[in-house]
């Protein structure tokens, strides 16, 4: 595929690349509060399956020198992490009773 | 006759008196009133009492890594803007971000209430031109000639107490401080020498929270909620021993304003699979941290660490007067979190996570997963606290009764009291 996000060991992963490999947590965060149940189960299940396949993969690259398909390859990956806990734990997007309290994470290290 | 608490399970002994509180008699043990924390007048004598008397923690070391490097401190409760500098003597020095000729805030970009970094030569002011150097001197002053005698030896820019611990820099707003950095932090915090430089790797969040600092805080100096509030996180938490028994922490101490709580550790992927989320079985992390130890763990604990010497040791959660926590894991990483009042029932809630760097793809996955779960607790924290505050601030109710795992809380409160008691009087005698 000439427009391939992701390596073509993962092109399965395709339909979801544009949408959740994104490049900070408040994006990825603000992504899980926008989309539904049934959007992010279906990640999940696309996703989850192929977490530790993936993660062998990257770690062929040294990390601060990841090809641009692989650093896409994990920022899913890093989607999956904050997808998780409204799957696996909560059963809907936000965390339970947190109101309108805000925490956000100014400062990441990159990738 | 007053009824002392049953006994603890064995695995968690407490001092001879039977209880920690009652160890620390100057505790008392009686119902506690928060009305330190639902009081607008209360809050304008901890600004004086407490912000601009204790050593403050404002950053570490590697956040000036050049020379000519800085960052401004927005510093709300004692109403100013700090600029903590490099200087190119090496020499790491805070001044007030106040232009001496109009009174100008000095560094700033865009939005003059936002904190801002970066390297430089000189400060200058946007306003009229003065500059200032790194040593906050005055270099220049724009038509130096139309002032009536100005000498600028004596403009130079208003400096700040300032002082380095372990790589974190303090200040103290007092004209004159009545404790050296080291004699305030006292010997149960200046026992920790820890690796601190090793552990680069920075993720800094900030929330802005409807609650008290002190109601806030004291929701991260006890180990009483989290089977309850945090239940339903993950399978270690909803145990149904924790939620019949409660959980128990292994050491509390304290010296002088300060405290530590100590607690059993995460098991890192020791437990068997189902008390894991399925993520967790993946990135091998979570509540903990990573299940990997980092490269700063050996054998022996950095000194300072698990002052109670417990054998099944997993976190320390040092809370330093009167704003700052460093929480050590066993696994070789640390948080850092800052309580900083704006308003006698809102706070800006500052927590920094520090790893080793990450070697590859794996070990920064496991860091993210520590992190976003830090998230998904501290949240739930943020709601139910803004929640808290309300309930007090109905004073319906006027005393609340603290268990023996609320020892922290209760210590605070005490010293709260103390120190803004203690400046009421010494302005009396002026």
């Amino acid at each position: 595929m000439a427009d391939a996000l992701l390596p073509p060991e993962f092109s399965d992963l395709e339909p979801f690349a544009k949408e959740w490999c994104l490049a900070s947590e408040p994006e990825r965060y603000s992504k899980r509060l926008a989309s539904t149940m049934d959007e992010m189960q279906a990640f999940y299940d696309a996703i989850f399956p192929r977490a530790e396949e993936a993660i062998v993969y990257l770690d062929k690259f040294p990390l601060h020198d990841l090809p641009d398909d692989a650093h896409r390859l994990l920022q899913l990956l890093y989607s999956l992490i904050l997808v998780s806990f409204a799957v696996e734990i909560w059963r809907q997007p936000y965390i339970p009773d947190t109101g309108t309290a805000s925490f956000e994470l100014k400062l990441e290290p990159v990738p | 006759m007053q009824q002392s608490p049953k006994r603890a399970p064995k695995q968690y002994p407490k001092p001879p008196e039977g209880t920690w509180t009652e160890h620390y008699p100057e505790l008392g043990t009686a119902p506690v009133s928060y009305e330190s924390s639902i009081s607008p007048e209360f809050y304008e004598l901890e600004r004086e009492a407490i912000f601009k008397r204790a050593w403050l923690n404002v950053g570490r070391v590697e956040q000036l890594r050049r020379k000519g490097g800085f960052f401004t401190k927005e510093l709300g409760v004692a109403r100013t803007s700090l600029i903590v500098v490099r200087g190119m003597d090496d020499e790491i020095r805070v001044f007030h971000n106040v232009c001496r000729h109009r009174g100008n805030k000095l560094v700033w970009t865009d939005h003059p209430a936002e904190e801002i970094s970066g390297t430089c030569r000189q400060f200058a002011c946007k306003y009229h031109g003065w500059t200032y150097d790194l040593d906050g001197r005055c270099a220049f002053v724009l038509q130096e000639g139309e002032f009536f005698g100005i000498d600028k030896a004596a403009y130079g820019l208003v400096s700040v107490h300032c002082e380095v611990w372990q790589g974190f820099i303090f200040v103290n707003l007092a004209k004159q401080p009545t404790q050296t950095l080291t004699e305030f932090l006292g010997p149960m915090i200046t026992a920790i020498d820890y690796p601190f430089e090793k552990l680069t790797e920075r993720y800094y969040y900030r929330g802005d929270i409807r609650s008290n600092w002190k109601v806030f805080l004291d929701a991260f100096q006890e180990f009483y909620h989290p089977p309850i509030l945090h239940g339903h996180q993950n399978p270690v938490m909803s145990n149904p021993e924790y939620k019949q028994q409660g959980f128990y922490t292994m050491h509390f101490q304290i010296d002088g304003p300060h405290r530590v709580g100590s607690t059993s550790g995460g098991a890192g992927g020791l437990l068997p699979p189902e008390m894991y989320n399925p993520i967790e079985r993946v990135m091998r992390s979570g509540l903990f941290g990573p299940w990997a130890p980092s490269e700063i763990v050996t054998n022996e604990l950095a000194p300072g660490l698990n002052p109670g010497n417990k054998k099944h040791w997993g976190l320390d959660s040092f809370q330093i007067f009167p704003n700052f926590a460093i929480v050590f894991w066993e696994n070789g990483w640390y948080l850092t979190y800052h309580y900083w009042p704006m308003a006698h029932n809102r706070l800006l809630f500052e927590a920094n996570a520090y790893f080793a760097p990450p070697r590859n793809v794996r070990e920064r996955l496991a860091q993210q997963l520590g992190i976003a779960t830090i998230k998904e607790y501290a949240l739930q924290d943020c709601g139910t606290l803004e929640a808290t505050q309300m309930g007090l601030e109905s004073r319906v109710v006027s005393a609340f009764p603290l268990g023996d795992q609320e020892i922290m809380c209760r210590h605070l409160n005490k010293v709260v009291n103390d120190w803004v008691r203690d400046y009421q009087r010494s302005r009396a005698e002026v």
